[in-house]
C-alpha cells in the first residue's frame, strides 16, 4: 500500500494542532473493524435464513421419505396422512395448487398486460404517478382479509352466475388472487417496457405506426423478458399464497382440476395440520415438511427463472 | 405490405387509416382503464363488505377491551391487538438493524465479487419464499430446534426474517440514491468509511430507509401463515406481562416467553367457525386490521412520493 504524504494522511500535518493523536487514530481503525464485521454479519445473516430453511426442510423431512418411496409420493394420487391406511400422493395437492395459480395467471396475464401497456404508453406521468400508489394499497392489504372477503363475498356472488359452485371452491380464491398479484405483475411489466429506448418507439412512428402497433411489435417484444419474468414471480406468488385458499378453497385433499370443486392446495395443507397439535415424531408431522419441500422448490425455480429474466433485460439496455 | 399501403393510400385514404389508429388506441386505453377500474372496485367492494359486515361489533366500545369468548356477542380483540403491538416490536428491534446493516454492507463495503454476487441472488430468492414456509422454519428451528416455544419472541423472530429482504432492498436503493460527492467530501475532511456512512451517508438515506422498512412492518401486520405454523394459540384470555413496570429496572422482558395472538389469526380463526355471529367479528377485526396496514402503507407511499418531488 502506497503511503501518503504526510501532509495528506488523515492523520493532518505534522506539528498541526489539527493533527489526530495515535489513540485516537487507533480508536477509530478499531470502530470501523467492528462496524464493518458487524454489517458483514447482518449480510451474511440472510444466507444463514437460506441455510436454516433447507436444512429445516431436509432433516424434518427425512423420517418420511425413509418410510414412504419417492415414486410413491411423487405418483400416488390420494393423500390421506391421519388415515388408518394412509396415503402420501402429493400430486393431491399440487394439483389444487396448479388449478388456483392457473387461474390467478388467466386473471392476471391478460389484465396485468393491459395494464402495463396503457400506464407506459398511453397515460400521461401524473395519471402514471397517481395510480401506481393507489395500485401498491391493492397490494398492502392483508391476504387474510381477501380470503374472508372470497368465502363470505365473492363466492356466493359467483354462485348466482355458477349453479354448479361449491361452497368452497378454486374459482374464487384463483380470481381474487390474480388481482390480488396485479399491481405485482403489471408494475414489473410496466418497468420492464418502460426501460426500452425511446429510439425503438419513435422508429415506429417513424413508419406510421398507430401506439397501439409501437406497444404490440416494438415495445412488447423488446420487453418481453422482463414481462415474462413478471408473470412467472406473479406465478411464484400465487403458488405461495396461504390464507385466501386455506379459507376459501377448503381443507379436502382432493385430485382434481376442476375449478368448481374445493380442494386443498400445499399451503392450505401445511395451515392445516399446523392448527393440531402434531406430536413431534409422527409421519403426519414430518408430512408437513415433505409438502413444504415441494413447494419451496417449485416457488425457487420460478424466483431463479424470474431473476435472470430480469437481470437480462437489464444488461440488454 | 406498408409500402402497399402507401402507393395505395390516396388523400381520403389516408385519413381513413389515419381515423382507424386513433380508434384502436381509444379502444386500448379504454380496455386499460376498465382493468384499472375493475382492480379498484374490487378493493372498494373489500373495505365496504367488512365495514357493513363488522359494523355492529366496531361500534360497540367492550369489542375493543374484551377477550376472545364462545359467545360471539361478548368476544373482544384486546389480546389480538396487544399481541400484535408486542411481536412488531420484536420483529422491528430485529429486522431494522439487521436488514439495514446488511443493506449498507452491500452497497458501501461489499467487494464486486462472486460473494457478494450470491449474497444478492439469495436475498432476492428469500423475498419470494412463500410466507409458509418461515412458519415451517420457525416450527422446525426455532421451537423443537432452540425450544423458543411458541412465543412472542418466536413470532416476532420469524416475521423479522419474513420482511429482512423489503429492509435490505430497501437500504440499498436509498443508499443508492445518494450522490458519490457526499461520500467523498466526508472523506475529504479526513471521515473514515464508517464515519462516512454512520455520520453522512445514513442520515442522507434516511428517509428511503424509513419508507422501505414501514411498508415491511405493515406487510407483518397482516401477515398470519408463519405465524399460525408455530400453533399460536387463538383463545387467549389474558394479557402478557407489561413491558414496563413501577419498580427498578422499569423494563421487564417476560413478555417475550408470553402464549399470544396477534389480529390476523385472531381474524382467521372467526372465519373459520360455521356460526355467522363470528363472522361479524371476522369482519370487525378485518377493519382495524385493514386500518393499520392502510394507514402504514399510506405513510410510506406519500413519504416516497412527497421525497421523489423534493429530490426533483
Amino acid at each position: 500500500m502506497p503511503t501518503l504524504p504526510s501532509s495528506l494522511s488523515p492523520a493532518g500535518p505534522a506539528g498541526s494542532p489539527f493533527r489526530a493523536s495515535k489513540s485516537f487514530l487507533r480508536r477509530r481503525a478499531l470502530w470501523g473493524s467492528f462496524a464493518g464485521g458487524c454489517l458483514l454479519i447482518a449480510a451474511a445473516s440472510s444466507v444463514f435464513v437460506t441455510l436454516g430453511i433447507v436444512y429445516v426442510l431436509v432433516t424434518e423431512s427425512m423420517g418420511f421419505f425413509a418410510q414412504i418411496s419417492l415414486l410413491d409420493f411423487l405418483t400416488d394420487t390420494q393423500w390421506t396422512p391421519v388415515f388408518e391406511n394412509a396415503h402420501f400422493g402429493v400430486m393431491t395437492l399440487v394439483s389444487a395448487t396448479v388449478t388456483v395459480a392457473g387461474i390467478a395467471l388467466a386473471v392476471s396475464i391478460p389484465a396485468g398486460l393491459a395494464l402495463a401497456i396503457y400506464l407506459s404508453e398511453y397515460a400521461r406521468r401524473e395519471v402514471r404517478e397517481t395510480v401506481k400508489p393507489c395500485l401498491e394499497l391493492l397490494e398492502g392489504v392483508p391476504t387474510v382479509v381477501y380470503g374472508y372477503f372470497t368465502l363470505l363475498f365473492f363466492t356466493p356472488l359467483l354462485q348466482t352466475f355458477i349453479p354448479g359452485l361449491e361452497g368452497f371452491n378454486m374459482l374464487g380464491p384463483g380470481m381474487v388472487m390474480g388481482i390480488m398479484i396485479l399491481p405485482y405483475t403489471a408494475s414489473v411489466s410496466e418497468d420492464a417496457m418502460r426501460a426500452v429506448p425511446s429510439g425503438l418507439r419513435e422508429a415506429g412512428y417513424a413508419l406510421g405506426y398507430s401506439r397501439f402497433r409501437v406497444a404490440m411489435r416494438v415495445v412488447v417484444p423488446a420487453a418481453f423478458s422482463g414481462i415474462t419474468a413478471a408473470f412467472i414471480l406473479g406465478m411464484s406468488r400465487a403458488v405461495g399464497e396461504t390464507m385466501v385458499v386455506a379459507i376459501a378453497a377448503g381443507q379436502n385433499p382432493n385430485f382434481s382440476f376442476n375449478p368448481t370443486e374445493g380442494a386443498a392446495t400445499i399451503t392450505a395443507y401445511i395451515v392445516q395440520m399446523a392448527m393440531g397439535d402434531l406430536p413431534h415424531d409422527s409421519i403426519a408431522y414430518q408430512s408437513v415438511f415433505a409438502a413444504g419441500i415441494v413447494l419451496f422448490v417449485i416457488t425457487l425455480t420460478f424466483n431463479l427463472i424470474g431473476f435472470f429474466l430480469r437481470r437480462r433485460f437489464k444488461e440488454v439496455y | 405490405m406498408l409500402n402497399a399501403e402507401m402507393s395505395q393510400a390516396t388523400l381520403p385514404n389516408l385519413t381513413g387509416i389515419v381515423d382507424a389508429n386513433r380508434r384502436t388506441d381509444l379502444v386500448m386505453a379504454g380496455i386499460g382503464i376498465s382493468v384499472l377500474i375493475i382492480a379498484m372496485s374490487l378493493l372498494a367492494a373489500v373495505v365496504i363488505d367488512l365495514i357493513v359486515g363488522g359494523w355492529p361489533r366496531l361500534m360497540n366500545p367492550d369489542f375493543y377491551l374484551n377477550f376472545p369468548s364462545r359467545h360471539p356477542l361478548k368476544a373482544g380483540i384486546v389480546s389480538a391487538w396487544v399481541g400484535t403491538i408486542l411481536v412488531m416490536l420484536v420483529t422491528a428491534g430485529i429486522a431494522i438493524p439487521l436488514g439495514v446493516g446488511a443493506g449498507v454492507y452491500l452497497e458501501e463495503y461489499a467487494a464486486r465479487n462472486w460473494i457478494t454476487d450470491f449474497i444478492e441472488i439469495n436475498v432476492s430468492n428469500l423475498a419470494g419464499v412463500p410466507s409458509i414456509i418461515y412458519g415451517l422454519l420457525a416450527l422446525g428451528l426455532f421451537i423443537h430446534g432452540f425450544g423458543l416455544g411458541e412465543t412472542i419472541l418466536t413470532a416476532g423472530l420469524v416475521l423479522a426474517l419474513l420482511i429482512l429482504p423489503v429492509i435490505i432492498v430497501s437500504t440499498r436503493e436509498a443508499i443508492r440514491g445518494i450522490p458519490l460527492d457526499l461520500r467523498e467530501a466526508a472523506y475529504g475532511l479526513g471521515a473514515d468509511k464508517w464515519q462516512t456512512v454512520r455520520l453522512y451517508v445514513l442520515p442522507a438515506a434516511r428517509s428511503g430507509i424509513l419508507t422501505g422498512t414501514i411498508v415491511g412492518l405493515a406487510r407483518a401486520i397482516g401477515e398470519a401463515a408463519p405465524v399460525i405454523t408455530i400453533g399460536a394459540l387463538t383463545f387467549i384470555a389474558f394479557l402478557p406481562p407489561s413491558p414496563l413496570q413501577a419498580s427498578p429496572p422499569f423494563i421487564n422482558f417476560e413478555w417475550l416467553e408470553s402464549p399470544f395472538t396477534i389480529m390476523p389469526i385472531q381474524m382467521f380463526n372467526w372465519v373459520s367457525r360455521p356460526q355467522a355471529e363470528f363472522h361479524i367479528n371476522a369482519a370487525a377485526t378485518g377493519v382495524i386490521l385493514m386500518l393499520m396496514t392502510l394507514a402504514m402503507n399510506g405513510i410510506a407511499i406519500w413519504l416516497r412520493y412527497h421525497l421523489r418531488r423534493q429530490i426533483r
